[in-house]
C-alpha cells in the first residue's frame, strides 16, 4: 500500500511553502527529510507507517487555496475514503509505476466516482524507479483509462511523477521530456472547478427559524443549489404552499441574491407554517417527492446491514425513520460486477430499496450532491451506519411515473399531498366489509379513500385513482386483516398523536 | 455592505451552517471562549448565524487564573459590548492547592486547570455540545478531527472511534451524559483567520500586536514577565519589541520578536515567517505526541 501518497502530499506542502519550518525540522532525521512524516499525525500511525484516518491539510498558492483530504488506501478503510471523497471536487489517484494498475487503484476510482467527484487526476508515481520510462507510463495510462470509462467515471488527466525526487509535482521534470502536459500543481491551479451548483434548480433546506420577536420570522439555512432572490416564487415543502421571497437577510445587510453555498435567512411574503426539515424550492423546478427510494449505500459499521431493519435517515435538515426493504446487489469494487448478497458488511457498497416514514424532497445524487445524499443512523447506538446516495424514486411509489413537472394548470402531487395529508397508496384488504369500515375511518380523518372491488381493480383504474392522491382500499381475497392503527404504523397516514405529524421532526 | 473575499465567504457560510445545525439539534450547547483570535472569529460567526436574534447559547471561559491581565480586561469589555452571556469557570480547588506549571510541570498543570476544569464545567452546565475554535491546520492531531468530535461520558476522545462524517450531514445524536465538541473553524487556516479579522474589523486582544514588553530570554523563547516567574541564574528581564502569535497562559506562552503592530503587518509577517503557530506553546513540546495525549484525556 506504500505508493508514496504521504510523500506526494509532503512534497506539495513543502515545495509550495505550506509546511512550516519547525514542522519540517521535526521530521528531518539525520539530515534526510522524510516527507511522509509531515502528514502522518497520530502516534500509532507514525509507528506503523500507514495512515488510518482522514487528515486534512491546507496549502495555497497565489492562485488558489487547497484543502487536501488525505485518505487511507486499504479496503478496510473504505469508509474513511468515502468521507474524504464526499466533499472533494477533485481526486488524485496514485499508481506506483513499478506495480501498474492494482485492484486498489480501481477501487479508489470507483469510490471517487460513486461519491460524485467530477475531476480526476491519475499520477503515476516512482517514475525514477522505472528509469522514467515512457512505455511503462503509457501502458498504465491505456489500461486505467479503459477501466475508468467502464466505471462511468470522469476522464482523468494522467501524468508521470516522482514525488520523492520532485519531478512533475511542483516543478517540471528534466527527466521526462516526452511529457509536455502541465505538472501537478499547475494542473490543480487551472482546473475549472466550476460552481455547477449555481446552475441547478433552487433548493433551500430550512435549518433553523429565527424569531427574535413576533414580527420577524426568518428561515435560516444554506442554499443547497441554485440562486434565490427577493421576489422569487417558491414552493414550500411538504405543505405545498406557494409564496414569494420578501427579503434575504444577513448580518451584513439584505442581499439582492444568494447563490449556493451561501448561508442566509429568507423571509417570505406569506405567513406559512414552516420549520426545520422543510424545504423551500423553485416553484418551476421542484424536486422529486417520495417515500420509496432506490439508493446506493457505503456501509460504515461493523454490524452489517440487514434488509428489513428500520434505521434513522438524515437528509438535508430532515431526520426520518427508514426501512430498508431489499438489498438488490453488492458491488464488487474490483470487477464492478453486481453480486447477490444477503447483507452488506463494513466497507461494502450495495444498492437498496428503502421506504421512509415521511416523504423526502430530493434530486438524484449525481445531479445534486446536497439533495441526493443521506446518512443512516442506528437509533439505539447513535452510530452513523452508512452514507447513502439516492439513485431515483423507488418503483413501489407510483408505478413508473416520470419526474414531477410543474404545470400551473395541473394540480400537482405536492398540492394533493398538502390537501389530504398523505401520499397515494394501495392497501390490500381481505373483504369489502372491512374496506368500508376503513373507508369511513379514513374519511373521518379527512383522508381521501376509495374502495375498489376485485373486478374493478384494473391497472388503469388504480393509476387514475393514484393520480387523485387517494388511498385505494383494494379488496383482495386472502389478504391479511388491516386496521387503521396498522396504516398509521406503516406510515400510510399520520397517527393522531404522532410526534412527526406536527412537522417538528426529531 | 461589502462582503469578505470569496474564499472567506465559503468558509464563513460553512461555519454558519455548522453553528445553526448545532443550535437546532442539541438541547444545550455552549461556546468555549478562550479570548484568543480564533474565539473572536467564532463569536462573530455566531452573531452572523443567528442575526437578528441574540446568540442562543452562552460563552464559557475556562480561567486558569494564569491568563494575561490584558486578556481578562478584553474579555469583560468585549462580552459586555456584544451583549452575550459569559460563564467563567476555574478549578478553584487546584488553584488553592498551588497548581502552577513550575511546581507541578506543564502536563499536570494543564491537566488540572484546563482539562479537569473544562470537564467539570461541561458537566456542571449539562451541556451536550461545546463549540471550540480549533482548526485542523494548527497541529498534527487536529488534522484528523471531525467537525463533530464525539466525547464519551468521561470526556475522552478515541481517534479510532470517531463517527464517519460525510458531506455536511452531521450526526448529532448522543446518549445522556455524552457530548460532542464542534469545531466550526475546522477548515480555516491561521492566515484565513487573520484576513477575516482584518476584513471584518473584529476586535482582538492587544497582546497580538507588537509592543515593547519586559521579557526573559530562555532557550530561544521569550517568556513574558507577567508575574513572578522563577529566574534561572544569570537571567534578567529586558525590554523586547515583541508580540504573541498564540495566547495561552502567561507562564507557558512565549512571544516572538516582531514589529507588526497592525493587522496588515501581522498578515505580511504571517506570509513570510514560517514557524508554526504553536511552536511557542510550551505545552505542545512536553511529550511526544503531546496534543494527541491531551485530547485523549479530554482537553479541548
Amino acid at each position: 500500500m506504500d505508493d508514496g501518497k504521504s510523500t506526494l502530499i509532503g512534497r506539495l506542502l513543502y515545495d509550495s511553502k505550506g509546511a512550516y519550518e519547525d514542522q519540517v525540522a521535526s521530521v528531518t532525521k539525520g539530515g534526510k527529510m522524510d516527507l511522509a512524516l509531515l502528514t502522518d499525525g497520530l502516534r500509532s500511525e507514525r509507528e506503523q507507517g500507514i495512515t488510518i484516518d482522514v487528515a486534512y491539510r491546507y496549502f495555497s498558492t497565489p492562485q488558489r487555496k487547497f484543502i487536501i483530504a488525505d485518505t487511507p488506501g486499504h479496503v478496510q478503510y473504505t469508509r474513511n475514503m468515502a468521507t474524504g471523497a464526499s466533499t472533494a471536487d477533485l481526486a488524485i489517484i496514485l499508481i506506483d509505476a513499478r506495480n501498474g494498475v492494482l485492484p486498489q487503484s480501481r477501487r479508489h476510482a470507483y469510490i471517487a466516482a460513486l461519491l460524485g467527484i467530477r475531476h480526476f487526476v491519475v499520477a503515476v508515481n516512482k517514475m525514477d524507479l522505472v528509469g522514467f520510462s515512457e512505455p511503462i507510463f503509457r501502458a498504465i495510462e491505456t489500461e486505467f483509462r479503459a477501466f475508468v470509462k467502464a466505471a462511468h467515471a470522469p476522464d482523468p488527466y494522467f501524468l508521470p511523477i516522482s514525488a520523492l525526487a520532485g519531478d512533475n509535482v511542483v516543478f517540471g521534470s528534466g527527466h521526462m521530456p516526452w511529457f509536455t502536459g502541465p505538472h501537478l500543481l499547475e494542473y490543480l491551479e487551472q482546473v475549472a472547478v466550476v460552481e455547477e451548483r449555481e446552475q441547478l434548480p433552487m433548493r433551500f433546506p430550512v435549518q433553523y427559524v429565527i424569531r427574535p420577536n413576533l414580527d420577524y420570522r426568518g428561515y435560516a439555512g444554506q442554499v443547497a443549489s441554485g440562486v434565490v432572490r427577493p421576489g422569487d416564487s417558491i414552493l414550500a415543502l411538504p405543505s405545498g404552499r406557494s409564496s414569494r421571497v420578501k427579503r434575504i437577510d444577513t448580518y451584513d445587510g439584505g442581499l439582492a441574491e444568494a447563490a449556493a453555498p451561501a448561508s442566509v435567512t429568507v423571509l417570505l411574503e406569506d405567513e406559512i407554517d414552516i420549520g426545520r426539515g422543510d424545504m423551500l424550492v423553485s416553484a418551476r423546478q421542484p424536486p422529486l417527492i417520495a417515500r420509496h427510494l432506490d439508493a446506493a449505500l457505503v456501509w460504515m459499521n461493523l454490524a452489517p446491514l440487514q434488509p428489513g431493519r428500520t434505521y434513522l435517515l438524515k437528509h438535508t435538515t430532515q431526520t426520518v425513520r427508514a426501512t430498508i426493504h431489499a438489498l438488490h446487489y453488492r458491488v464488487n469494487v474490483d470487477s464492478l460486477a453486481h453480486e447477490q448478497a444477503d447483507v452488506l458488511a463494513l466497507n461494502e457498497i450495495g444498492q437498496v430499496s428503502l421506504e421512509t416514514h415521511r416523504p423526502l424532497f430530493f434530486d438524484p445524487y449525481l445531479v445534486n450532491r446536497t439533495t441526493g445524499a443521506f446518512i443512516l443512523i442506528d437509533a439505539a447506538t447513535n452510530e452513523t451506519l452508512a452514507a447513502g446516495m439516492i439513485s431515483s424514486r423507488g418503483a413501489a411509489d407510483t408505478e413508473e411515473r416520470n419526474e414531477l413537472a410543474f404545470n400551473p394548470e395541473r394540480v400537482t402531487p405536492a398540492e394533493r399531498f398538502a390537501r389530504w395529508g398523505h401520499l397515494p397508496a394501495v392497501v390490500d384488504v381481505p373483504h369489502e366489509e372491512q374496506a368500508r369500515v376503513l373507508e369511513r375511518e379514513l374519511f373521518e380523518r379527512n383522508c381521501l379513500a376509495a374502495v375498489v372491488l376485485p373486478e374493478q381493480a384494473t391497472r388503469e383504474a388504480l393509476l387514475v385513482l393514484a393520480e387523485t392522491g387517494a388511498i385505494v382500499l383494494r379488496v383482495t381475497a386472502g389478504a391479511p386483516e388491516v386496521s387503521i392503527g396498522e396504516l398509521e404504523s406503516r406510515g400510510v397516514i399520520r397517527g393522531r398523536d404522532d410526534p412527526f405529524a406536527s412537522g417538528g421532526g426529531i | 455592505m461589502e462582503k469578505v473575499s470569496p474564499h472567506l465567504q465559503s468558509l464563513e457560510a460553512e461555519s454558519i451552517h455548522i453553528l445553526r445545525e448545532v443550535a437546532a439539534e442539541f438541547a444545550n450547547p455552549v461556546m468555549l471562549y478562550s479570548i484568543g483570535k480564533d474565539s473572536s472569529v467564532m463569536v462573530r460567526l455566531a452573531q452572523k448565524a443567528f442575526y437578528p436574534a441574540a446568540i442562543p447559547f452562552s460563552l464559557l471561559h475556562i480561567d486558569t487564573t494564569y491568563k494575561f491581565r490584558e486578556m481578562i480586561e478584553f474579555r469583560d469589555n468585549f462580552v459586555k459590548g456584544i451583549g452575550a452571556r459569559l460563564i467563567v469557570h476555574t478549578n478553584r480547588k487546584a488553584v488553592d492547592e498551588g497548581a502552577n506549571p513550575f511546581r507541578i510541570g506543564t502536563q499536570n498543570c494543564c491537566g488540572l486547570l484546563k482539562t479537569r476544569a473544562l470537564l467539570d464545567a461541561l458537566e456542571a452546565g449539562g451541556y451536550d455540545a461545546a463549540f471550540g475554535g480549533a482548526r485542523r491546520d494548527e497541529e498534527k492531531s487536529r488534522a484528523k478531527e471531525r467537525v463533530y468530535s464525539f466525547r464519551d461520558h468521561l470526556g475522552q476522545w478515541d481517534p479510532k472511534n470517531q463517527r464517519p462524517e460525510v458531506w455536511n450531514l452531521y450526526n448529532a445524536r448522543v446518549q445522556k451524559g455524552e457530548n460532542i465538541r464542534v469545531f466550526p473553524l475546522s477548515n480555516w487556516t491561521e492566515l484565513d483567520v487573520w484576513q477575516y479579522i482584518e476584513e471584518e474589523s473584529i476586535p482582538i486582544v492587544p497582546l497580538y500586536f507588537a509592543k515593547v514588553r519586559p521579557m526573559v530570554v530562555r532557550n530561544g523563547s521569550l517568556l513574558p514577565v507577567e508575574r513572578e516567574i522563577p529566574l534561572l541564574p544569570g537571567e534578567h528581564a529586558e525590554p523586547v519589541l515583541c508580540r504573541m502569535r498564540s495566547l495561552g497562559c502567561s507562564p507557558c506562552t512565549g512571544a516572538i520578536r516582531s514589529d507588526a503592530d497592525t493587522i496588515p503587518k501581522i498578515i505580511e509577517e504571517m506570509k513570510l515567517v514560517r514557524r508554526s503557530e504553536r511552536e511557542n506553546r510550551v505545552i505542545d513540546h512536553d511529550q511526544e505526541g503531546s496534543m494527541e495525549m491531551k485530547k485523549r484525556e479530554g482537553y479541548f
